[in-house]
């Protein structure tokens, strides 16, 4: 793709400015990192970092039907999210392939706002209006309305109060705000293991609060510490761990979704969950050399027995990390397995969720 | 180091890679745009003394946090000493590519394969263009 074609948000000027590496992540032009990965990773996991996520996609679902049309298309249990709660679920379709991984707001009892991957945003709107004439319910496209800030670390709630008139949200919860910059909507939710919050704001207004926050504090983080940070906390990244063709049962997302709350793909999860998958996804480390990377080989002697969908050196552990699907007899902590990693076997065992342990 | 600089006394490989060229050896390593696209090296993975090396072929590895990336040799020859500081201590390959970071010496088999290769010049706007 030429780089003309690249989206870019409201925060680009900021990133040159602060000296972004920049790629193409999804068709967006992102920072993937500012001083370096393992020194923003490091400064989440001890301090705070801020980073831009506003390549993400809001989906706002309204009406009388909207918690009904909700209660269809995501896995976990809606009728049981309080206003003002925030809900981690997947958006699968009827043989249970997962479409997308979300976090859903309840702004009001009938009005809803679902945060989606930017690589599926389109996808998952297209399915949910699709289904909204089934319900009293109003699907529309919030992609561009919003720009967002996730902030991260055990120093994240001080810097983000520091610009705050009252107590911020709690984990999950979400509350209006003003950070000082206008509206905000702030969310206790996150993807790197550590606590903090994400901040929805209007386009025009996310360079000053980016700006507030590395004033308050914060350091600029990019989508390569983002992502050994979720890696070392066993997070799911769409397009690596899930896609259409897994299930959230293969990928031990059981905890995300309610069996009899009716969604969308209920029926092959329950089956799943009766009679086991082939392949079930876990984390492994690998204790001597070698950085295993998504597409690498699971061997058990010479039988293929899985493949790595994620793999990185752990800065925190200072490690080779990440997880594969492998044959479920396997995916049990301590399991030993090998990994080809470029035909070289490197020793492999399956470990523990989370593979590090946020101190807070 | 932070800034792209491409010496003048080098000659490059499309691939990204440099030769010092003296008489019938020579020394390799990774140019700036290299390192610089990679990020932090963590990880370098030189081959053995004595290896043959053949030019536009792979002969190392260097990685980072997040990608692994093949080492092309810019002319063929016979390894006859590898840059063990480099292996302990990989981030010498993105704070002095040109030179503590370099990666092998080559007793060169055909010392005129070397007309091939690029002058920084036409390397700089292989990498505008």
């Amino acid at each position: 793709m030429e780089a003309g074609a690249l989206k870019r948000t409201p925060l680009y000027d900021a990133h040159v400015e602060a000296g972004a590496k920049l790629v193409d992540f999804s068709g967006w032009e992102m920072p993937v990192e500012y001083a370096g990965i393992r020194s923003e990773h490091e400064e989440v996991r001890t301090g705070c970092g801020v980073f831009d996520v506003s390549h993400m996609g809001e989906v706002e679902s309204e009406g009388p039907g909207a918690g009904e049309l909700l209660q269809r298309l995501l896995t976990n249990d809606i009728s049981e999210l309080e206003v003002g709660a925030a809900i981690y679920s997947c958006v699968c379709r009827e043989d249970a392939g997962v479409l997308d991984d979300v976090f859903t707001y309840r702004l009001a009892d009938k009005h809803f706002l679902t945060v989606t991957n930017a690589s599926n945003h389109d996808k998952v709107l297209a399915w949910f209006e699709r289904h909204a004439g089934d319900f009293d319910a109003r699907v529309s496209d919030h992609l561009e309305s919003y720009a967002m800030l996730a902030v991260q670390g055990p120093k994240a709630r001080e810097v983000v109060g520091s610009l705050a008139q009252g107590e911020l949200p709690a984990r999950h919860r979400i509350a209006d705000m003003n950070l000082g910059t206008g509206d905000a909507l702030v969310c206790g939710t996150g993807y790197t293991g550590e606590d903090g919050v994400e901040v929805l704001v209007p386009p025009d207004e996310a360079a000053a609060l980016w700006e507030q926050l590395v004033l308050a504090g914060a350091t600029p983080a990019g989508l390569g510490a983002r992502d050994t940070l979720r890696m070392e906390v066993n997070y799911c990244l769409y397009g690596n761990e899930l896609s259409e063709e897994r299930t959230p049962i293969e990928a031990a997302l059981d905890w995300a979704l309610v069996d009899g709350s009716g969604f969308i793909g209920e029926e092959r999860c329950a089956e799943q969950m009766r009679e086991g998958t082939e392949e079930l996804l876990a984390p492994f480390v690998i204790d001597g050399e070698g950085i295993a990377r998504q597409g690498n080989p699971v061997k058990l002697g010479d039988e293929a027995v899985g493949e790595v969908t994620s793999g990185t050196l752990s800065p925190s552990l200072g490690k080779g990390i990440g997880m594969a699907y492998v044959r479920t007899d396997l995916a049990e902590p301590g399991t030993e397995v090998e990994i080809d990693v470029r035909g070289r076997r490197r020793a492999a065992r399956i470990g523990k969720r989370p593979l590090y342990k946020p101190a807070g | 180091m932070a800034e792209a600089s491409y010496p003048d006394d080098l000659r490059y490989h499309p691939e990204h890679d440099w030769a010092r060229i003296e008489g019938d050896t020579a020394v390799f390593g990774v140019t700036w745009f290299a390192q610089d696209a990679l990020g932090e090296v963590v990880f370098f993975d030189p081959p053995g003394l004595g290896t043959e090396v053949a030019k536009d072929s792979t002969y190392a590895e260097v990685e980072s946090v997040k990608a692994v990336s093949d080492v092309y040799a810019p002319l063929s020859g016979e390894i006859t000493e590898v840059n063990e500081q480099a292996k302990d201590k990989p981030e010498l390959i993105n704070t002095d590519p040109y030179g503590e970071g370099w990666m092998v010496k080559v007793e060169l088999s055909d010392p005129s394969e070397a007309a091939a290769l690029l002058d920084a010049e036409s390397y700089k706007k292989l990498l505008d263009s």
